[in-house]
């Protein structure tokens, strides 16, 4: 199993290695698209501010092959904002794969929202054996509205989509990697994923 | 719905856990990695560790520990203490720290805020507070508690909020030690006047005392050492009470 991690320079991305080497998975921390191309699985992690996250994505012209790839792809936090057409961040346009808009929270409630929150909803594969209502780690100030791709959902203010999934393409709003028990099983669900390569 | 945490804090000199009681007479508690493992495993949401290391040494030691802990516990941590700039943040983030908790170096240069929040996000920007109530007003103290500042605590928490904190840690140096409970209202007020998550510190000593911090505090989450530490209280049986409280809760 080839799993790269993709590293453009945006965030702790030390923690999602760390959470495939408990599971036996030695990731590949790599921006090299030659690389990523090859590989079985890719993660596409991110922590930080969107629009200078873009930037680093065009800079590198991995804008234009994250989209391209066929084999199953998974968006962490931020990575999965960038996956959508436009984040009120920064006024970002994103890679466009999942056909949404990223919103900020009101000041209704506190920003970020920081801690664990349930997951309900659950309709895809990377949730096998996650129970509805797992708990699961959020830190963000933005997130995605409720869409047709939507595969889990939370509310913070309002219900909105905790994660998507669009052919190969998975992601997710919490840190699967800091998320104990589930997120452990969630990680391997999207490792036993079957590859089109 | 979001959950109220809670956080064991453990205290680290040269990769030891220790515990000060009102910052002074350190006990002995542990090995901080296998202490962490543990936390985890019983429920704890999150961990903070916080290096009162003096000298150059046990910061390496630190930074050791930080990476020990990034591979073997799966829930976020912070890490606090010594840090002074940017540098030092990358390090200790390209180690494995989910959050970074910074305290005196942020009285002595408040811009250090708005760096870190840039660089890295302010969700991982946690601004450590001390703060003694004298004659009634709220004075943020320095270095472990022990230099005044002229700041208020409430001017100061809005502050380092309108710098890009993504939360505060506040320790009420009055409680801290007593296990007579947090500065409940203080933190209420905190809460109600800020839009980020406060986290309640200093006073933990029985499980109403968590009760009574997101009842009366406010408080989004809750930090304590020795009564984990010690096993005065298990964290589930906290849980457990809280739930009853009808308190949200990671069970």
């Amino acid at each position: 199993m080839k799993l790269i991690i993709i590293d453009y320079g945006a965030g702790n991305i030390k923690s999602i290695q760390f959470a495939f080497k408990r599971l036996g998975i030695d990731a590949i921390l790599s921006n090299n698209i030659d690389e990523i191309k090859t590989a079985d699985k890719v993660i596409f992690p991110g922590v930080g501010e969107a629009s200078s996250a873009m930037k680093m994505l065009r800079e590198s012209g991995l804008d234009k092959i994250i989209p391209t790839l066929k084999q199953p792809v998974l968006g962490i936090c931020l990575g999965m904002q960038l996956m959508c057409n436009f984040s009120e961040e920064g006024n970002t346009k994103g890679l466009g794969i999942f056909d949404v808009e990223i919103k900020r929270f009101s000041n209704a409630v506190k920003v970020p929202q920081m801690g664990w929150n349930t997951v309900s909803n659950l309709k895809s594969d990377l949730f096998t054996g996650v129970k509805e209502k797992e708990f699961m780690y959020l830190v963000h100030s933005f997130y995605a509205e409720n869409c047709k791709e939507s595969i889990a959902t939370t509310t913070y203010e309002t219900s909105y989509a905790a994660a998507l999934q669009k052919d190969n393409f998975y992601g997710v709003q919490f840190h699967p990697e800091k998320s104990s028990v589930a997120g452990e099983q969630l990680l391997k669900n999207f490792l036993a994923l079957k590859t089109d390569n | 719905m979001l959950t109220k945490r809670i956080i064991p804090c453990l205290d680290i000199k040269n990769g030891r856990t220790v515990k000060g009681v009102n910052f002074v007479n350190l006990i002995d508690a542990g090995d901080p990695v296998i202490l962490a493992k543990q936390y985890a495993e019983l429920g704890a949401d999150e961990l903070v560790f916080l290096d009162i290391s003096a000298t150059l040494e046990g910061r390496k030691t630190m930074l050791e520990m930080v990476l020990k802990v990034a591979e073997q516990v799966n829930i976020p941590f912070t890490v606090g203490g010594g840090i002074s700039s940017v540098a030092d943040v990358d390090l200790l983030l390209k180690s494995g720290a989910d959050k970074v908790s910074i305290n005196s170096s942020a009285i002595k240069r408040p811009e250090l805020v708005n760096e870190l929040a840039e660089k890295f996000g302010n969700q991982c920007v946690v601004v450590a507070i001390d703060a003694k109530q004298i004659n009634g007003e709220w004075i943020v103290h320095l270095a472990g508690g022990t230099i005044p500042t002229n700041l208020n605590l409430f001017d100061w928490a809005k502050e380092v909020e309108a710098r890009g904190a993504g939360e505060i840690l506040f320790t009420s140096m009055n409680n801290d030690g007593t296990k007579a409970g947090f500065a409940n209202e203080a933190l209420a007020k905190l809460s109600t006047e800020l839009n980020i998550p406060i986290i309640a510190s200093g006073g933990a000593g029985t499980v109403q005392h968590f009760v009574d911090t997101f009842k009366m505090g406010k408080s989004d989450a809750a930090l304590a050492a020795s009564v984990f530490h010690f096993g005065e209280i298990a964290i589930l049986d906290l849980k457990q009470a809280l739930k009853k409280h009808t308190i949200p809760v990671r069970i």
